[in-house]
């Protein structure tokens, strides 16, 4: 089944690869994958969708959270969240249907971006089968070309973040768990 | 007040301040620099003669003191040979730190000379890994790496560092504290958890203590010893913990699994109630899942959250440290002193009656014979010479199970091998190891003719540093452990596992400048083991034996563990998978 997980994560080299790895050392196929900075540019948010074995759905949390960088891994798959995903989309529309093409745009909650003789570009956020909807009728009026975000996530609710505080080098002892 | 020094002095500080004596490396174009500042400092290098071996060996260090072991390569095949021996440490999860030399960070990505992406290569094989671009970042990623490769679940971290961070000079200012924000560490274990554990072993009639690796890891022998008396349980032991619990105690029913004895996988089948600490319920310990311990609840306890759950769903999880979550058990269950009622009292004592007959019925078989040397014969011997005091580090295959099953340790860290990897070749380099830890210790190399052959380099190793460790051969011409799958699940057809052209051991000792000998009739094995033992020096003894033995009891793959196949007589189905 498709998992949604929602990461948090240090900003730093090689993050990427420890998530992604994760997933493809397990034959998972990542249907769609985004990430930029947080408001603390030291760290990253992170939404992937993936297609997951369901009754390894904890685990692949588990060994998320894990991972070093990883500040907290969350499945959204089933938690209250909002999913939502941008479409970019170039629609090549003869001048008699510019019209219908800009209506139908604006059913779609679509922003027209760009407009020349050819046609329009235009950009549209909202779930994923919606915007499967409006590149379905976009694709009716002529030849298109699409660029999706993949999907990105929010939890609405929010969740305890536990951080490790600083520990002294050099005597390899345990850390105590701090709620911060 | 900071000193001006080179990154490759800093790093070598670093490791002092970690309280590093001794590391297993092999130089190499950009760890000139590097080696070039080792050759005024303090710490010992030993030289080995293939990286894999040096991480083997710095696993063998770790494995028989609990320190850190430290390795180190130099970049493309250097670090690419260490990569076995990472993944080794990764399964088991041993606590080594690994340092590869890099290409100069400008010329990283032009494919230059001995470039390899080690970074990228190792992510999988190490708990953490790190390429280090700036002199700035070099001290704090090696005090961050000895905390990540000893705490929590240990494991191998990794320093990838180009030549010119080893080379650029800096103002060495030591780290005293590191922050790790995502690096959770837990310990405590819950408290609400570990009284409901407790509550469940009061009520237990036929409780078993599962103890595996994690009581070696962390330290928490006695802590199991108080377990395991004070609620009077049978315990099992895994191959990675053997010698957590002394093999002499009355308590110890021995090893479970695929070759784990008959009263193991028996006591598991039928206990209602599995105390699982420090163990991952490993494929080779659970036969088919399905049929693994079907009547028990299960109280498990790990460092690792991830293992919790991840082949059996536990009905008390507790994430912790198992020396300290056993430390507060043991408390609450000798403060609760509730007796177990008279129902329970009894059924305990049925349960131990059962036990011990089947402990009774099928001990490991210890064939003998009048003109061949037995495998298990062998194992009995170097147990005998033994007492359970002596370290012994294995190979891979039938060896392995055989002296898992039938050499005693009395403590943990003397029994070394390689568990979740099963890697041949191991058996020498850890010896290596674990002698230069303790020199004072006896260090038996428990190896097979096999996997011998894949560590003769290191022989050289251990004659230029004078490690007096009895390298014993189990010789039976073949690779033994696939020969025996040849000959039970496909029909005797032996494809590529006669081993012929073996050395002469003693040529090959005397080569290097050390003792070895050859034998093979039983009468002869008791005199040549004592013999190597006597030695002052290294011994080489090449041990051959009957060559088609087979290891029993053996649980077939796809099997449930009830279901061990006890000895050769009976016929073995290939079973539906
Ligand atoms: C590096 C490596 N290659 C292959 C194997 C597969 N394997 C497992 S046991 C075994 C046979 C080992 O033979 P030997 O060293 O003679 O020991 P024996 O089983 O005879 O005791 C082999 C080839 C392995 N475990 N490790």
């Amino acid at each position: 089944m498709l998992q949604v997980i929602s990461l948090l994560l240090e900003n730093k080299p090689g993050a990427l690869m420890r998530v992604t790895g994760l997933l493809s050392q397990r034959g998972y196929n990542i249907e769609s994958l985004t990430v930029a900075r947080t408001l603390d540019p030291a760290l990253s948010r992170m939404t992937i969708s993936v297609e997951v074995d369901s009754s390894q759905r904890q685990q692949v949390i588990k060994q998320m959270n894990k991972l070093i960088n990883v500040l907290q891994a969350t499945d959204l798959t089933d938690a209250p969240a909002v999913v939502r995903e941008l479409v970019l989309l170039r629609v090549k529309t003869p001048q008699e249907s510019r019209t219908a093409v800009l209506k139908e745009a604006e059913i779609f909650g679509g922003r027209v971006v760009d407009s020349s003789t050819d046609g329009f570009a235009i950009e549209a956020t909202g779930d994923a089968e919606k915007l499967g909807e409006f590149i379905d009728v976009m694709g009716s009026y002529g030849e298109i070309e699409v660029t999706r975000s993949g999907a990105l996530a929010i939890a609405l609710e929010a969740k305890k973040l536990r951080l490790q505080p600083p520990v002294p080098t050099g005597n390899g002892a345990g850390v105590e768990e701090k709620v911060i | 007040m900071a000193t001006l020094m080179s990154g490759a002095r800093m790093l070598l500080e670093c490791l002092a301040r970690e309280g590093v004596d001794c590391m297993f490396g092999y130089p190499g174009g950009v760890t000139l620099p590097f080696y070039d500042a080792l050759y005024e400092h303090h710490i010992r290098h030993i030289l080995v003669r293939h990286e894999e071996n040096a991480a083997f060996a710095a696993e063998g260090y770790a494995r028989s003191t609990g320190k850190v072991g430290v390795c180190c390569a130099t970049s493309g095949p250097g670090a690419t040979n260490l990569t076995t021996g990472l993944v080794n440490a990764m399964m088991d999860s041993i606590p080594i730190v690994a340092i590869t030399g890099q290409v100069t960070s400008k010329l990283i990505g032009s494919d230059a000379f001995q470039e390899a992406d080690t970074f990228g290569i190792t992510r999988s094989c190490t708990k953490h890994n790190y390429l280090v671009k700036r002199l700035e970042d070099l001290v704090q990623t090696i005090h961050e790496a000895f905390y990540i490769a000893s705490t929590g679940r240990p494991g191998p971290v990794l320093v990838d560092v180009p030549k010119d961070v080893f080379q650029g000079q800096g103002h060495y200012q030591p780290v005293t504290t590191i922050h790790l924000p995502g690096y959770k560490v837990f310990t405590e274990g819950h408290t609400g958890q570990i009284r409901r554990a407790a509550q469940l072993i009061e009520k237990s009639s036929r409780p078993l203590v599962y103890a595996g690796g994690g009581i070696v890891s962390a330290n928490a022998s006695a802590e199991l010893r108080e377990f395991v008396e004070l609620t009077d349980s049978p315990a099992v032991v895994t191959l990675m913990g053997l010698g957590s619990l002394s093999s002499e105690h009355p308590n110890f029913i021995s090893m479970p699994g695929m070759h784990g004895s008959y009263a193991a996988n028996m006591a598991l089948t039928e206990c209602d109630l599995i105390v699982a600490l420090g163990v991952r319920f490993d494929d080779r310990v659970t036969g088919r899942l399905a049929a693994f311990a079907p009547h028990a609840k299960v109280i498990h306890v790990d460092i690792d959250p991830a293992e919790i759950g991840k082949n059996r769903a536990p009905d008390v999880p507790i994430v912790g440290d198992v020396k300290r979550v056993l430390g507060r058990l043991n408390t609450l269950l000798a403060e609760r002193g509730r007796k177990p009622t008279e129902d329970v009292a009894a059924e305990r004592q049925a349960w131990w009656r059962q036990v011990r007959a089947w402990k009774r019925e099928h001990p490991f078989d210890v064939p003998t014979s009048e003109t061949e040397i037995k495998p298990q014969q062998l194992m009995r011997e170097i147990d005998r010479l033994s007492g359970g005091q002596a370290i012994v580090t294995s190979d891979v295959g039938q060896h392995q199970m055989w002296a898992a099953q039938l050499i005693r340790f009395a403590e943990p860290r003397l029994w070394i091998n390689s568990g979740g990897l099963g890697s041949m070749g191991f058996g020498l380099p850890s010896a290596i190891g674990a002698q230069t830890a303790r020199p004072d210790k006896l260090v038996f190399s428990l190896v097979g003719d096999g996997g011998f052959q894949m560590a003769i380099p290191e022989l050289s190793t251990m004659v230029s540093q004078g490690l007096p460790i009895k390298i014993v051969i189990m010789n039976n011409g073949h690779l033994g452990m696939v020969r025996q799958w040849q000959t039970l699940f496909f029909n005797h057809r032996l494809s590529a596992v006669e081993l012929d052209s073996f050395p002469d051991v003693e040529k090959l000792a005397a080569a290097y400048g050390f003792k070895g000998r050859t034998i093979d009739k039983p009468w002869e094995l008791a005199p040549a083991l004592e013999e190597a033992v006597r030695e002052p020096g290294p011994y080489l003894l090449n041990v051959k034996v009957t060559p088609f033995e087979s290891v029993y009891p053996m649980v077939p793959a796809g099997a449930g563990i009830s279901e061990m196949v006890l000895g050769p007589p009976q016929p073995v189905e290939v079973p539906a998978q």
